[in-house]
């Protein structure tokens, strides 16, 4: 996929994310227990793991959706863990999708793509929405342009999704299990509009369920299990021939359920 | 109708299920009618065999009465009217602000939270008389300088304290309603609070609110017939006057009446919005 392809995480040179010993509890449930994970220039990372595995905390710390008990994640080397850091001024710099409910049903299909551009970034109304069709004509949506979102299919919605945080220009894309509300045909015109950002060199950490997707697309698997990165590396080392017991668990479960 | 066969030649079967629905709709307006009717027709003879029956039609539903209040009463009722109108915009603006005030997070603003929650849960609790008389009684005996005396202006301002906390919940239950990632999605984005709330969350809470909206200004249309506890001359202290002058209750009927004209197109908008919000929330559905 790029340069960095092959060097392992932590060696990747001035990562553009980097996430230190990261700790997350919701009470006395400790769902994060010191998460460690560099994401370099380019690079993309597939996080997997069992379902509350912590992979939607980690991306939601990460995003600064929620605060971090202890650690630090770094943007482009600046701690946004900092409270005295302008939470509003960071999101900004990155681009988030979720599982659902992503798009503003009240708004237009270009209106979503255009909200923050115009709003957050100050650009004109006229060259958001220049660009705004232009992206939306790339997956193949610009006749949807003004439709309402509950006028598309799960598909199509999340693909508007995903343009709407590329209008941003973000350095980093974080994608939460993108694909699992979806039915399964639904999948596959997702997972090649984020294999073509992915293939234009965006930088994106996602969390999935689609193994066969993470070991074509991803540089790095990264294994979560009880809030700890049990195992990070390249896909077909994590997926084909995992060191820990516990991923081949897993491994061995999605296998049971037709995912690999 | 039905996609992928032919259009414009519906089959036998659809044909047959059509022709059945409209007798069954037929029938039930049928229905309708009849069991309406004989309802009518029961009530009517039920009052009108009454012993006091007599009585009771000369000194409530004199038709030279109620031609002759008609005026005075209709008077009163401007009177109410732009009470309501005032009022009701009034409410919103108190309802709103009161409602985004208890949104606010951080401590900075937890006085500007306790002062909305305190008056939230004050002026729900108290009956709308008893707000009336302290504020229209209470305030001008403070004899404060400019000061408002109109019963009017004192009226509607019980009123708007009232119903605004009324107001001020139904938003925040509209705000509530509004899924937590839609936020989530806004402020990823780089939208911040206000942001948020103003192009985000309000317009959708606002959609989801406008049918209790709806039920809590006709619930107000009739209580600003309660000004005329103050003595502001509306349509309610007019039928007062009249019955007194008269000792025909006629004019009470008459100011209820009116009340009740003036309610019935918003109660319908009330049920027209409610359901199309209904409609749109589940198309498709037959239930
Ligand atoms: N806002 C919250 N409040 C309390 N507990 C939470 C909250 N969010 C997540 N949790 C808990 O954190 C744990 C991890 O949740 P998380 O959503 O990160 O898992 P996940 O790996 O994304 O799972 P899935 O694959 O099902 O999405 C779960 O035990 C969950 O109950
Ligand atoms: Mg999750």
């Amino acid at each position: 996929m790029s340069e960095v392809a092959s060097s392992p995480v932590g060696a990747a040179p001035a990562p553009v994310l980097e996430v230190r010993g990261v700790v997350k509890a919701f009470g006395d449930n400790v769902v994060l227990r010191g998460v460690d994970l560099a994401i370099g220039e380019h690079q993309v990372v597939a996080l997997i793991g069992g379902s509350g595995s912590g992979k939607s905390t980690l991306l939601r710390c990460a995003s600064l959706l929620e605060t971090v008990d202890d650690g630090q994640v770094l943007l482009d080397g600046e701690d946004i863990t900092d409270p005295r850091i302008d939470a509003d001024r960071v999101r900004r710099r990155m681009g988030v999708v979720f599982q659902a409910y992503n798009l503003f049903p009240h708004l237009s299909v270009l209106d979503n793509v255009t909200l923050a551009p115009t709003v957050v970034h100050g650009r004109s109304k006229g060259e958001a929405r220049e660009e705004a069709l232009a992206l939306l004509a790339r997956i193949g949506l610009s006749d949807k342009a003004d439709e309402f979102p509950d006028r598309l299919s799960g598909g199509q919605q999340q693909r508007v999704a995903i343009v709407r945080a590329l209008a941003v220009h973000p350095r980093v894309l974080l994608l939460d299990e993108i694909t699992s509300a979806l039915d399964p045909e639904l999948v596959g015109e997702v997972l090649a509009v984020v294999r073509e950002v992915a293939t234009q060199g965006m930088t994106i950490v996602m969390a999935t369920h689609e193994m066969g997707f993470a070991r074509q697309v991803a540089d790095t698997v990264a294994f979560l299990d009880g809030g700890v990165l049990l195992e990070c590396g390249p896909p077909a080392q994590v997926l084909g021939d995992p060191v820990e017991a516990r991923t081949r668990q897993f491994l061995a479960r999605v296998i049971d359920a037709g995912r690999l | 109708m039905t996609p992928g066969v032919a259009l414009g030649a519906p089959s036998e079967l659809e044909l047959s299920r059509r022709a059945w629905r409209q007798r069954r709709a037929r029938r039930s307006t049928l229905v309708a009618l009849l069991s309406t009717l004989l309802f009518g027709v029961v009530a009517y003879l039920v009052v009108t065999s009454a012993p006091g029956w007599p009585r009771v039609r000369t000194t409530f539903f004199s038709p030279t009465v109620a031609w002759e209040s008609m005026p005075e009463i209709g008077a009163g009722l401007w009177l109410n009217l732009q009470v309501l109108l005032v009022g009701g915009f009034l409410v919103m603006v108190v309802g709103l602000l009161a409602a985004l005030t208890r949104s606010l997070r951080g401590p900075a603003f937890a006085p500007l939270r306790i002062v909305a929650t305190a008056y939230v849960d004050l002026f729900r609790g108290i009956p709308l008389i008893i707000v009336l008389y302290l504020v229209g009684f209470g305030f001008p005996a403070l004899g404060l300088q400019g000061m408002p005396t109109s019963p009017f202006v004192l009226g509607t301002a019980a009123i708007v304290l009232v119903y605004g906390a009324y107001v001020a919940e139904v938003f925040r239950a509209g705000i509530e309603s509004v899924h937590p990632s839609q936020r989530a999605a806004a402020r990823s984005l780089g939208l911040n609070h206000r942001q948020t709330m103003r192009i985000v969350v309000l317009p959708q809470a606002l959609r989801t609110v406008t049918p209790a909206l709806l039920n809590d200004f006709v619930a107000l249309q009739k209580d600003v017939g309660l000004i005329s506890v103050l003595g502001a001359v509306d349509a309610v202290r007019s039928a007062q006057i009249l019955v007194g002058q008269s000792f025909n209750f006629t004019p009470y009927v008459v100011a209820g009446l009116l009340f009740v004209l003036l309610a019935i197109p918003s109660a319908r908008l009330a049920d027209a919005v409610t359901a199309r919000a209904r409609r749109r929330q589940q198309s498709g559905s037959l239930l």
